[in-house]
C-alpha cells in the first residue's frame, strides 16, 4: 500500500493538492459566468495532473509521469478548448437559468462534503486507516461527486451539464491515484480517450439541440413527460 | 473452436459496419446487416452450447466466455436478428433512404458494442464497453431528428453518463478493496475479486456494490434512476427500441449480477440483496403506476420494460439457484417478447400515423392477423399462461417463498396483477372501441414487419409450456458461476 508508508512532507503534499482542487470545485458551483467555470475547470485538471506527477515520484510508479501529462494535456487543454469553441460558437456567455442561487448551491454543497466525510470517516475507521491521506481523498473523491451532481441539478444550460459530467468524473481520478495508483494503464488511458469521444458527442448533440429544439437550455426539453 | 466462434461472432458485426460506411447506399447496407445479424445468430447458438465446459480465456484473460456472459450474448443474438429483419421494412417507412447507411453502420456497431461487454472479464474493461454502448446508441435514439428525438438523445447520454460514472467509482472503489488482499497491481478480472472476496473489508465492499448498482442500475432503468428509459424507447426508431430494450439493459444487468456474487463472498451479501429486492420492487411499482395511466403506445411498452428489469432485479437478488434460474430464463423470454411488442408498437403506429393509444381503434378488424400476434405478446407480456413469462415470473415467485423473501413475493404479486389489468385494458380500448373517425387513412405494412412478430411468439409460447433440460442445466451452471465464492 502506498498509504502506510509516505513520508509525512508526501502526505502533506498531497492532502494540499486534493484539498486544493475541492476548493477549485467549489468555485464552479460558485461561478455565474460558463468562461469562469471552464477556467477553474481546467485549473483544477492540472492540479490533478500535478498530484499524479508527485504519486508517481513519491510512490515509485513511473507510469504515472504519462499519466500526469496526458491528463494535463487532454483535461488541461484540449477538453477546455473544445468546450470553449462550442461556448464561442454559441454565444452563451452566463448561466441564464438558474433554480438555485450560487450562494445556496454553495451550502448545499457544503453539507454534501460533510456528508462525504461522514462516510468516509466510518470506512477509514473499519479499515484502520483513520487520519491518513486515504480518508481525505475518499472524503473528496465522493464530495466532488456530490458536487458534480449538484451542478447537473441546479444547471441548465447544456454546457454546464457538460462540464457537471467531467467534474464527476474528475473526482474518481483524483481519489483513484491517492488510493489506488498501481491500477493497469491500460485503463486510464482508455478512459481519458473515451472522455473525449464524449465530449466529441456532445458537441454534435449541442449543435443539433440548436438546430431543432432552437435552445440549449434542458429547461425547454419537457415534451416527453409521464 | 469456441475461440473461433467468437470471433466471428465479433468480427461479422464489425465488418457489417465498416461495409455500411463504405458501400452508402440504403439497399446493400439493409443486407449487410441483416447477413451479420443471421451470422450472428448462428454462432451464438453453439457457442452457448460450448461454453457449458469453459469458461474459456482468450488475449490474457481480457476476454472469457463463461455460461453467464453467453446468456447475454444469445438474447442480444436473437433480438439483433429480429430487429435487422424487421428494419428492413420499418426504416423504409421513414423516407430517409438517404442516411440509411449510417442507420445500419450504427446499429451493427451497437450490437457489437453489446456483445463486447458480456465478453469483457475485466472490470474496467466491462465499464468501457457499457459506456461504449451509450455512445453509439446516442445517435441511433436521436437518428429521426425530430425536437422529441434529440431531446430523448440528450436526456439518455447526460443521465447514462452520469450514473454510470458512479459505476466507475465503484469499480475503483472494488480495486482498492482488493489490493488490501491481492497487493497494489493485480489485473481486476471476475475471478481475481471473486477469489479475493472473502478477506474483503465488508463495508468498503457494501459501500463499492451500492455505487455500482445504482450506476449499472441507471443503465438497466431500475426505478428510481430509469427516468431516461421512456424517452428513449419511445423516440427512437422502432428496431432500435427493441434492441435498448432486449438486449441493452441485459448486458447492463449481468455487471450487477456478476458484482453482487463478489459482494456476496465479501460477508455483505445481506445488505446487497435487500436494496437490489428493493430496487425491484420500487421498479415494478412505477411501471404499474404509469402503465395504468399511459397515453403513448410506445412508452407503455417502455413502462414496461423498467418493470421486466424489476423482476430481474428481484430474481437476482433473491438469488439461489431458482431466483438465478428464473431471471435468466425472463431475459431470454423478455427479450423475444419486448420486441414482439415494440415491432407491433411500431406497425400500429405506422399504421395510424400516431403514437397515442386513442388514435388507435379497431385493430382487430382492420389487421386480423399482426393484430392477433400483438394480442397474443400483450398477453404474454403481462405474465399470462401459456406463454415464457409466466413461468419464468412463477420460478422467481417459488424462489422468493424459499429463500425467505415472502414479504417481497406478496408486494410483487400483487403489482404484477395490477399491471395485468392495466395494460391488457390499453389493448381493450386498441382493439374493440369502436371508433369516430372510421374512415381515417390507414397504412398497411410490409411483409418484412409482420415475420419478426411471428418468429418472436413462436419461441415463447414453445418456451412457455416446455422448458428444454438443456437450458436449466445451463442455468444451474450459471447459478454456481455466480455463487462460486460463496462456499
Amino acid at each position: 500500500m502506498l498509504i502506510s508508508h509516505l513520508s509525512p512532507l508526501a502526505s502533506s503534499l498531497f492532502s494540499l493538492m486534493a484539498i486544493v482542487s475541492l476548493l477549485l470545485a467549489f468555485v464552479m458551483l460558485g461561478s455565474r459566468w460558463l468562461n469562469n467555470y471552464l477556467y477553474a475547470f481546467a485549473a483544477e485538471s492540472w492540479v490533478i495532473a500535478a498530484l499524479s506527477a508527485a504519486v508517481a515520484f513519491y510512490g515509485g510508479y513511473p507510469e504515472l509521469y504519462l499519466i500526469a501529462a496526458l491528463t494535463a494535456l487532454f483535461r488541461g487543454l484540449l477538453l477546455p478548448y473544445l468546450v470553449w469553441r462550442i461556448i464561442a460558437r454559441l454565444n452563451v456567455t452566463r448561466e441564464i437559468h438558474e433554480i438555485l442561487e450560487p450562494s445556496s448551491s454553495l451550502v448545499a454543497g457544503a453539507f454534501g462534503v460533510i456528508f462525504a466525510l461522514a462516510v468516509s470517516y466510518r470506512i477509514g475507521d473499519s479499515l484502520g486507516l483513520a487520519g491518513t491521506v486515504a480518508v481525505l481523498a475518499l472524503t473528496i473523491m465522493l464530495s466532488m461527486k456530490l458536487i458534480g451532481f449538484l451542478m447537473l441539478t441546479v444547471r441548465h444550460e447544456a454546457l454546464s451539464q457538460i462540464l457537471g459530467l467531467l467534474v464527476l468524473e474528475n473526482g474518481i481520478f483524483l481519489g483513484a491515484q491517492i488510493l489506488v495508483p498501481g491500477m493497469p494503464l491500460l485503463i486510464e488511458i482508455v478512459i481519458l480517450f473515451d472522455l473525449l469521444v464524449v465530449v466529441a458527442c456532445f458537441g454534435v448533440l449541442v449543435r443539433y439541440l440548436v438546430a431543432h429544439v432552437g435552445s440549449t437550455s434542458s429547461l425547454d426539453l419537457n415534451r416527453l413527460v409521464g | 473452436m469456441a475461440g473461433t466462434l467468437l470471433m466471428v461472432l465479433l468480427v461479422a458485426p464489425a465488418i457489417a459496419a465498416l461495409l455500411c460506411m463504405g458501400i452508402r447506399s440504403a439497399r446493400l447496407a439493409e443486407f449487410v446487416n441483416l447477413l451479420a445479424s443471421i451470422v450472428v445468430f448462428a454462432v451464438a447458438l453453439p457457442l452457448a452450447a460450448l461454453s457449458a465446459g469453459g469458461p474459456y480465456y482468450y488475449l490474457d484473460k481480457y476476454v472469457v466466455v463463461d455460461v453467464v456472459g453467453v446468456w447475454v450474448i444469445v438474447c442480444t443474438a436473437v433480438v439483433y436478428l429480429l430487429a435487422s429483419i424487421y428494419s428492413i421494412g420499418y426504416m423504409r417507412l421513414l423516407g430517409e433512404d438517404g442516411k440509411l447507411w449510417s442507420f445500419y453502420a450504427l446499429f451493427a456497431g451497437f450490437a457489437l458494442t453489446i456483445l463486447l461487454s458480456s465478453v469483457m472479464n475485466n472490470a474496467g474493461l466491462y465499464w468501457i464497453a457499457i459506456e461504449l454502448t451509450t455512445l453509439v446508441s446516442t445517435f441511433l435514439v436521436g437518428f429521426e431528428r425530430a425536437p422529441e428525438s434529440i431531446e430523448a438523445a440528450w436526456k439518455y447520454i447526460i443521465i447514462i453518463s452520469a450514473g454510470i460514472s458512479l459505476a466507475l467509482l465503484g469499480t475503483v472503489l472494488f480495486y482498492w478493496c482488493g489490493s488490501f488482499v491481492l497487493g497494489p497491481t493485480y489485473a481486476m478480472t471476475w475471478d481475481t475479486l471473486n477469489a479475493a472476496a472473502p478477506k474483503m473489508n465488508s463495508a468498503l465492499a457494501a459501500l463499492s456494490y451500492l455505487l455500482v448498482l445504482v450506476g449499472y442500475g441507471t443503465k438497466v432503468g431500475l426505478a428510481p434512476m430509469h427516468s431516461w428509459l421512456p424517452d428513449a424507447h419511445s423516440e427512437s426508431p422502432a428496431p432500435i427500441s427493441a434492441m435498448l430494450s432486449g438486449a441493452l439493459l441485459n448486458s447492463a444487468m449481468l455487471g450487477i449480477a456478476r458484482y453482487l456474487a463478489i459482494t456476496d463472498a465479501a460477508q455483505s451479501g445481506p445488505v446487497a440483496r435487500v436494496t437490489l429486492v428493493a430496487f425491484g420492487l420500487v421498479s415494478l411499482l412505477v411501471g404499474a403506476l404509469f402503465i395504468v395511466r399511459q397515453s403513448g403506445v410506445k412508452r407503455l411498452m417502455a413502462y414496461s420494460s423498467v418493470e421486466h428489469m424489476g423482476v430481474i432485479a428481484l430474481g437476482f437478488g433473491i438469488g439461489g439457484p431458482l431466483g438465478i434460474a428464473g431471471a435468466l430464463y425472463h431475459m431470454l423470454n423478455h427479450s423475444l417478447n419486448k420486441s414482439l411488442m415494440f415491432f407491433g408498437a411500431g406497425n400500429a403506429m405506422r399504421s395510424f400515423g400516431s403514437k397515442d393509444i386513442n388514435r388507435i381503434h379497431n385493430l382487430w378488424s382492420r389487421f386480423p392477423v399482426q393484430g392477433a400476434l400483438w394480442l397474443a405478446g400483450a398477453a404474454a407480456i403481462t405474465g399470462a399462461p401459456p406463454f415464457g413469462l409466466f413461468l419464468s415470473e412463477l420460478v422467481i415467485l417459488r424462489a422468493g417463498f424459499e429463500r425467505g423473501y415472502d414479504w417481497a413475493v406478496y408486494v410483487m404479486v400483487v403489482l404484477l396483477i395490477v399491471i395485468f389489468i392495466g395494460f391488457l385494458n390499453h389493448f381493450r380500448s386498441m382493439y374493440f372501441n369502436a371508433s369516430e373517425e372510421s374512415d381515417a387513412p390507414v397504412r398497411a405494412v410490409s411483409r418484412w414487419c409482420v415475420a419478426p412478430m411471428w418468429l418472436a411468439l413462436t419461441p415463447l409460447v414453445v418456451f412457455g409450456i416446455w422448458w428444454p433440460s438443456g437450458l436449466w442445466d445451463h442455468f444451474m451452471m450459471a447459478a454456481k458461476t455466480l455463487s462460486a465464492a460463496v462456499r
